[in-house]
């Protein structure tokens, strides 16, 4: 589904990713695990679109197509959607109108039609039920003054609705306490299928007790150094990325 | 020749129009050329017209248009679709064919000002130039010099109207023209009303339009009034508002403008009585080489007075704008609240904004603030949209009409709303308020 072959990427002139290859397969989770600095966050925001990346080389793929080569707004209907680790508020644009506007421009450009507005409040009700959130959030200005939980809930309630193909979700752990924790690891627990992919950065194993990986990757300064199962991450729990980094040299 | 000479040459030439009127007509008018031609048009040397070059105006030569011919498919075409009582005035000029005033109540009299002056002339000449004499601009006295057509509203005392009253202004193409006309509203005691001026015309137009509008409103009256200024791109509009407030009155108005090369609104409410009430919502937005300016001012004349100001700027291209904002507090009007902002949005490098609120106060127990800010579209929410799938374009529609939300919100006429959003955002995946879904959506969850 995802192949990111020799990826490097420099941000104002410093190279972060310095060669980085990853094979993601439909109905696998993945999860990234490093020290701060890795470039963790880096990957995601490439294969996402965000300005300010150069990639200088390498390829990314997705399906077969050339996502380096497509526009932001192409990847997430082609199925990739970035959940954030800092949800930008957006004052005035109510989340019912991001969602549904984003929903119907993905259904549109793949050709299937907006869905008819009752089997869409259908849809987000639904959804909505399993985020343990309030309808009223509907009429709320996108992540506008949300506590972190709740902006982290909300992500997690766009990826319910918009069902990607492969979902990437960016220290979605970070900021959440435990209950909270346990709501979005539901929801995305959720989104597994076979015919689907979930891809977690993130700096703390706890997130993987809840969503259990079939791969750990272990990046370090740009490369990933070790891969593994859900062992990896508690390896990793016990020794610190020092270790590994220390038996990769 | 001078600029000035040109306009007072073509009042001379219109002057075997004028033979017949009342002498009390004839002196206003004398007075008003006479002022016109003391002043000549401002200069950026004026305060008031620092930031506004008129010379597109002064240099002009503008006949006086003197039929209403319309094709009625362009004017359908042109006009609001809401269930309102109807004068249209086309370069002008009266058109009884496009206007329409079936059913209005007989405690409510809507009629073209040269009808108004025919009947009863004497009821007309009391309170017309009272409120903007023909010292307060020079465009009010060329207003006063020319002055001819236009619309009288008197509504009787504790009558709703139940329709909204429309007074729709078409411009057209061909040779360029100039209107000057003359907007009367008497609002009887506890009366309420909706008031809408619609500005439009063909797209090739290029007239000039100098209105002058008064609005008295009596102990306890309530009036909405838009002005929802559509002008062709090339037309020029001048308009100078003042509003007269009484005891326990409500004035809201609604100050949307969209077209036009050079706009020039000037809105004044004076709040002479206790619990009267102001409130003035203006949304302008500019493209092109566009430039909109708006001056306004609250005078507080009276204690337990109220006004709250939201104009919100969005400006592209090269278009110009600016905000001119008064609130004034006579000596010893204590306990008033008077609230402002103005917010603008620029969306290219090269638009400009001359923002200038102003506070003037001689009262000790007041609740006053003002202020303005200026900023473009967030890029990390355009970014944050994109993500989801939502195309570069739609994003940018969405975050710029979130900025006119606070403004459009209050719009509660749907035809003007949906004018206004297609406008200033482009034509968006549906309508952006989406208050019946989200309604929906609150009745699933319970």
């Amino acid at each position: 589904m995802l192949q990111v072959k020799d990826l490097h990427v420099t941000v104002e002139g410093n190279e972060i990713l310095k060669g980085l290859t990853l094979t993601i397969n439909a109905g696998e989770v993945h999860a990234i695990m490093g020290p701060n600095g890795a470039g963790k966050s880096t990957l995601s925001a490439v294969i996402a679109g965000k300005d300010g990346y150069e990639v200088t080389q390498g390829t990314v793929t997705f399906d077969g197509k050339d996502v380096l080569e497509m526009e932001i707004e192409e990847r997430a209907q082609a199925g990739l959607l970035l959940g954030f680790q800092y949800p930008v508020e957006i004052p005035g644009v109510k989340n019912i109108y991001l969602l549904k506007s984003a929903l119907n421009a993905q259904r549109v450009a793949r050709g299937e039609g907006e869905m008819p507005a009752p089997e869409f409040m259908k849809l987000v009700k639904e959804k909505l039920g399993y985020m343990k959130m309030d309808a009223s959030f509907l009429q709320r200005a996108v992540n506008e003054g949300f506590s972190g939980g709740e902006k982290k809930r909300n992500e997690i309630l766009q990826m319910l609705v918009l069902q990607p193909k492969l979902a990437m979700l960016d220290e979605i752990d970070s900021g959440l306490d435990i209950d909270a924790m346990k709501v979005v690891a539901d929801g995305v627990n959720s989104l597994r299928a076979e015919d689907r992919a979930i891809l977690l950065v993130t700096h703390y194993q706890r997130l993987l007790d809840y969503i259990v990986p079939d791969q750990v990757h272990v990046l370090v300064d740009g490369r990933i150094v070790k891969t593994g199962d859900a062992e990896l991450a508690k390896q990793l729990e016990a020794n610190g990325y020092e270790g590994i980094e220390e038996s990769v040299a | 020749m001078s600029d000035t000479q040109t306009f007072l040459d073509t009042l001379k030439a219109r002057s075997s129009n004028y033979t017949a009127e009342p002498t009390w007509i004839a002196a206003r008018r004398q007075a008003g050329a006479a002022r016109f031609e003391a002043l000549g048009f401002p200069t950026r040397r004026d305060e008031e017209w620092k930031y506004t070059d008129v010379r597109s105006i002064a240099q002009g030569n503008f006949a006086i248009a003197d039929n209403a011919e319309f094709s009625p498919a362009t004017a359908a075409a042109l006009t609001l679709p809401i269930d309102a009582y109807r004068l249209t005035f086309v370069d002008g000029v009266f058109s009884s064919a496009l206007s329409d005033l079936d059913s209005l109540p007989s405690s409510v009299q809507v009629l073209p000002l040269s009808k108004a002056l025919a009947e009863n002339h004497e009821a007309v000449g009391g309170p017309l130039g009272r409120l903007i004499g023909v010292d307060f601009s020079p465009f009010a006295a060329l207003n006063t010099a020319f002055m001819e057509e236009g619309a009288v509203v008197r509504i009787a005392p504790g009558t709703v109207v139940e329709k909204p009253i429309l007074l729709q202004f078409l411009s057209r193409a061909g040779q360029p023209v100039m209107c000057h006309p003359r907007v009367l509203v008497e609002a009887g005691g506890r009366s309420e009303a909706t008031l809408i001026e619609h500005y439009t015309g063909e797209s090739e137009a290029a007239n000039f339009t100098n209105v002058v509008g008064e609005l008295m409103l009596d102990r306890g009256a309530i009036l909405a009034h838009y002005k929802l200024q559509e002008a062709p791109l090339g037309d020029l509009h001048v308009a100078s508002i003042h509003v007269e407030q009484g005891r326990d009155t409500r004035y809201t108005s609604y100050n949307l403008s969209l077209g036009g090369a050079l706009v020039r609104n000037d809105l004044i409410s004076d709040l002479n009585g206790q619990g009267a009430e102001t409130n003035f919502l203006g949304l302008f937005f500019g493209q092109g080489r566009q430039h909109v300016d708006n001056h306004t001012k609250v005078n507080h004349n009276a204690p337990l007075t109220f006004s709250n100001e939201n104009y919100k700027g969005i400006l592209d291209d090269r278009a110009h704008g600016v905000f001119n904002g008064k609130v004034y507090v006579k000596r010893d009007s204590q306990k008033i609240e008077g609230f402002q902002s103005n917010q603008n949005l620029l969306l290219s490098d090269r638009a400009h904004i001359d923002a200038k609120p102003e506070l003037e106060i001689y009262a000790d127990d007041v609740k006053c603030s003002h202020g303005t800010t200026t900023g473009q579209l967030d890029e990390e929410a355009i970014y944050a949209l994109r993500t989801r799938g939502i195309d570069e374009a739609t994003a940018r529609g969405l975050l710029t009409l979130a900025f006119a939300g606070e403004v459009l919100d209050k719009v509660t006429l749907d035809a003007i709303a949906e004018r206004v959003e297609l406008a200033v955002a482009g034509k968006l995946p549906e309508r952006f308020n989406l208050a019946g879904l989200v309604e929906a959506a609150v009745s699933l969850n319970d």
